[in-house]
Parts: C-alpha cells; structure tokens; sequence
C-alpha cells in the first residue's frame, strides 16, 4: 500500500517535469544553439525559421572581469562583428572552470593559471590564450598595524599572520582565492586564526567586508580601482612579482555536450588576441588608470 | 549611504534608466508566466485533492504542504542539475534562459496554488456540494461552481504565489545566471549592484521591488477581509 502511494506521486511529479519540459521547448525559440551544431555544414540561411537565427556563444567569466567594464566594451565589439549575442555568466575562477568542465558554457574567462593548466590536461578545452595580465595588491587599514606597507606580498601576510590580525579571505575558490592560498603555500602555509575570516562572497562584497571590519585583504587592483573611492582602506602592498594576476580565455572541448558552439568560442579568442582588441584592452582607463595590460601586442612577450 | 542611494535611486526612476526598465518588465512576465501556469496545474490538483479520494491521496497532500517551505535555492540547485547540459534535460538547451528561471518559479508556486486551493474548497460549506449534486452537474460544472464559491481564497492563493515569485533570488541567480538583457531580474540585479557597491541602482531596483510586491500585499489584505466578514 506504502509502496503505491509513493509511486503514485513520483509517477505525478515526473509527468508534470516532461510535459512541461516538452511545451517549453516548443515555445522558447531563442536557443537556436543545439540545432546549428547539429547541421553545421548547412549555412543559418538554409534553416526556416521565423525568427532571424543568432548564433550564441555563452561565456563564464569571473566578476572582476566583469565588473572592471571591460566586458561592456569588448563584447558589443565581438557580437556586432559575428552578428552573434554572447550570453555572460559571472561567477568565481573555480565556478567558471566548473560551468566549463559540465559543457554549460562555451569559452571561460579566468585568471588562475596552475587550475587553467589542471583544466586543460583533463581534457576540458581545446585551446588556451593569455589575454591580459593585471596584478593583486593587499590592502588594510591606514593605520597598518602589522606594518605590511611596502614589503613583498609573503613578507606581508607573514607580519599579519604574526600579529594574528584580522583578514578578510574571499574562500570562494575564485582566481583570487586560490592566489591567496598560493601566497601561503609559499610562506610556511596558513593555518587559520581566530580573525581569519572567510567571506564567501565576491570581490566588491569582501572589499566593503574588510573595509567595515579594518582588516587586511587581497583583491585585484581592477575592483579595487573602480571601488576604492568608497573605501577608508589603503593599498599597502603593490607591484611585488608574485602579485602577477594573468587572465586567459579557454576553448570548452565540444566533445562534452553536442550543444557546444566551439565555432564561436574559438572566433571569441582570435578576437581576443587580435591586435585591435589588443589595443582596446591596453588603452581601458578607469579615472585615468590603466586597468589591464595586454600580453599579445608584440613588444610584450606571452608567457 | 542609504539617503544618497534613495535620491540617485529616485532619479534613475524618474527618467526610466533603461537597465533598472528591463529588469523590472522581465520580473514581472517571468513571474507572471510561472504564476499562470502553476495556477493552470495547481488549481486542478487542489480540485483533486479536495474531492476525490485515491490511494496516495494524504501522502500528496502532505508533499504540497511541505512543497510550501522548500527553500529557493533547493528548487534553483534541483532545476540547476535538472537543465544542466549534463542533466536529464540538458539537450533542452534551457540552462541561464528565462524559461529556466519560469520552471523554478512554477515548482515554487505549485505547492502554494494546490496546497491553499485544496484547503479553500475543503472548507466550502458542504451545502455546495450537495446543490451541486442534486442539480446534476457534470464534473467539470460541479468543479467551476466550487472554484466559484472558493474564488477569493484562491485569489488570495494567486497573489501570495506572485509575490514568492518576483521577490526571490535564489531560483533566478543559479539557473538564470544574472545576464545582461536575458535573465536580469530586479533581484538578481540588486544582489550585483549591491555586490559591485553600487548601491543607488540596488536602492532604485529594490524600490520597484517594494512597491509592486507592497501592492499585491495590499490587494491580499483587502481580499482577505471581504473573504473574512461575510463569514462573521
């Protein structure tokens, strides 16, 4: 008796999900992606279709990218070029390269080479590009009680680590957070302290975290330059080799989910690395601030 | 902060900023379209639940009951693993589409449509029913006469899905993915505005939010309040 209720509802529940999976299919024409990969050699034109067919290229990006404004430049460029619309998705580094490994983005934006390596050698993407480089800085409290002014960024978490003063880490496994945990690693490791605090949360949310609680933090200097009107917080650390922050865009493999519109990822990064789009990252200023230098203009060397 | 986040948020208002336009439009439909269609199901369901007796009948009724408290960003994480290109319906394509987001809101407001419809028509007077019978009428007669003697509770129903509707985040953020002109909604926006410290457009957005879900709580005080005095 148990058994057939239970089986009753489910039976309910998984009726009401396919039929109303199959009429949103049939009313949401504005996913045209599934059907031109699968007849890729047959041009849009030959396709009937009441609505003209735009292709879309569904990008995962982190918000730093994202909220720098760079995107807002270059991805109207991009899509009035291909005549193509590119849905963005902003989330972390770590959810970035997640989106990509599950097939539910065609290209990611990130900035974290060792996983973007670790990405590539699983066999999620076909192609890797450094784009741009930018870099991190740790900021604090004008007072600087742990005196990190002016000091390499280890040598700075080092004196915050003594002193046990407050942090404020992203741990959201964003491309900032892992650099973190790669500026621990290469002092003695972190062990967490009572005033390491964890926020779980995007950059701008962990800047006004840090700056309501006076503590230190690392960010990248795009947020920071764009926000740090708002902030009481002082840049303390600067410029340091190991404050490098590189960001590079990366093909999905289409081999994940037939859906993948690799075509236009891989038109996304020439895009990228050519030299107009070069040039519209070098000269992106914020408040007169350049935000991102390009790695493939010719004078600077890729690494 | 706040006071000057209000004044900026009144001036972005007042010239109809563009991006605060079309957040406030797609809430509105997205909510709208999943409220309609979880009426269509729900209020069916509620029939159902109400007047026929069937094996597994108390255990659906408890299902939508608890249906009621489960926590938008459940619904988002089970449409999420639902629409994701490695889901079962990932070939659907419907992953960061306001279609996904419509699928969310349904599941959210299903339980409170059949839950609050089934409780409305249990409670008629069952002099209701009675007339119903003697006089003959079909099913479908005897079910729009009881929807017609239960029609400002299930109004009430309606409104309350609504409103659960256009004021989550949960749903809208993970399987809508907060994109610019696609799946922006007031919520989503506010969270990133907030987010990137801009709070004007945070306060303009949560405004628009504010009123229109301050109405439909109006609209529901005063339904309820004919629903409650011809009773008393």
């Amino acid at each position: 008796m148990p058994r057939e209720r239970i089986s009753n509802s489910w039976m309910m529940h998984i009726v009401m999900l396919l039929s109303f999976g199959i009429l949103d299919a049939g009313c949401s024409g504005s996913q045209p992606t599934d059907n031109e990969s699968a007849s890729d050699t047959t041009t849009t034109s030959t396709t009937s279709d009441f609505s003209p067919k735009q292709s879309v290229l569904k990008l995962a990006s982190t918000t730093s990218t994202r909220d720098s404004g760079l995107l807002d430049v270059l991805l109207p460029e991009f899509e009035k070029a291909h005549n193509c619309r590119v849905d963005l998705i902003a989330v972390g580094t770590g959810a970035a390269l997640k989106l990509g490994e599950a097939g539910d983005v065609d290209a990611v934006l990130v900035h974290a080479r060792s996983a973007e390596h670790k990405f590539m050698d699983g066999g999620h993407g076909i192609r890797h590009e450094p784009i741009m480089h930018n870099s991190f800085i740790i900021a604090g409290p004008a007072a600087d009680p742990a005196q990190a002014k002016g000091r390499d960024a280890g040598a700075a978490l080092q004196k915050i680590v003594a002193g046990k003063h407050r942090f404020v880490s992203r741990g959201d496994d964003s491309g900032t957070h892992k650099r973190e945990l790669l500026l621990w690693q290469k002092i003695e490791g972190l062990t967490k302290w009572k005033d390491y605090i964890e926020s779980g949360q995007g950059m701008g949310p962990t800047l006004i975290i840090a700056d309501e609680m006076k503590a230190y933090v690392l960010t990248d200097d795009g947020t920071w330059m764009k926000q740090r009107d708002k902030f009481q917080l002082v840049q303390l650390v600067k410029g340091a080799d190991d404050l490098r922050n590189p960001y590079a865009v990366l093909v999905v493999n289409p081999e994940k989910a037939p859906a993948i519109n690799a075509d236009l990822a891989n038109k996304f990064s020439d895009f990228l690395i050519s030299k107009r789009v070069q040039k519209l990252i070098k000269n992106y200023e914020i408040n007169g601030q350049r935000l991102f230098h390009p790695d493939r203009l010719k004078q600077e060397t890729p690494e | 902060m706040i006071r000057e986040g209000i004044l900026e948020a009144l001036q972005l208002l007042l010239h109809l900023d563009a991006s605060v336009i079309d957040a406030a439009s797609r809430s509105l439909w997205i909510s709208i379209v999943a409220v309609v269609t979880a009426t269509v199901v729900g209020i069916t369901i509620g029939l159902l639940l109400a007047r026929k007796r069937f094996p597994g009948r108390s255990l659906l009724i408890l299902l939508f009951r608890v249906g009621m408290s489960v926590p938008t960003v459940l619904i988002g994480l089970l449409c999420y693993g639902l629409l994701s290109r490695r889901g079962t319906l990932g070939e659907l394509e419907l992953l960061y589409t306001p279609t996904a987001i419509i699928l969310g809101e349904f599941f959210l407001a299903l339980p409170i449509v059949a839950t609050l419809t089934h409780g409305a028509i249990a409670r008629l007077d069952p002099v209701a029913f009675e007339t119903a019978r003697t006089l003959g009428a079909g099913t479908l007669q005897r079910a729009v006469t009881y929807l017609r003697e239960a029609k400002l509770a299930i109004l009430l129903a309606l409104l309350t899905a609504f409103s659960r509707c256009f004021t989550e985040l949960g749903i809208a953020m993970m399987v809508g993915g907060n994109i610019t002109g696609r799946t922006r909604t007031l919520t989503t926006a506010t969270a990133m505005e907030t987010a990137r410290g801009e709070f004007a457009s945070g306060v303009a957005m949560s405004l628009i939010l504010l009123s229109i879900s301050m109405l439909v709580t109006l609209a529901i005080a005063l339904l309820s309040r004919e629903t409650v005095e011809p009773a008393s």
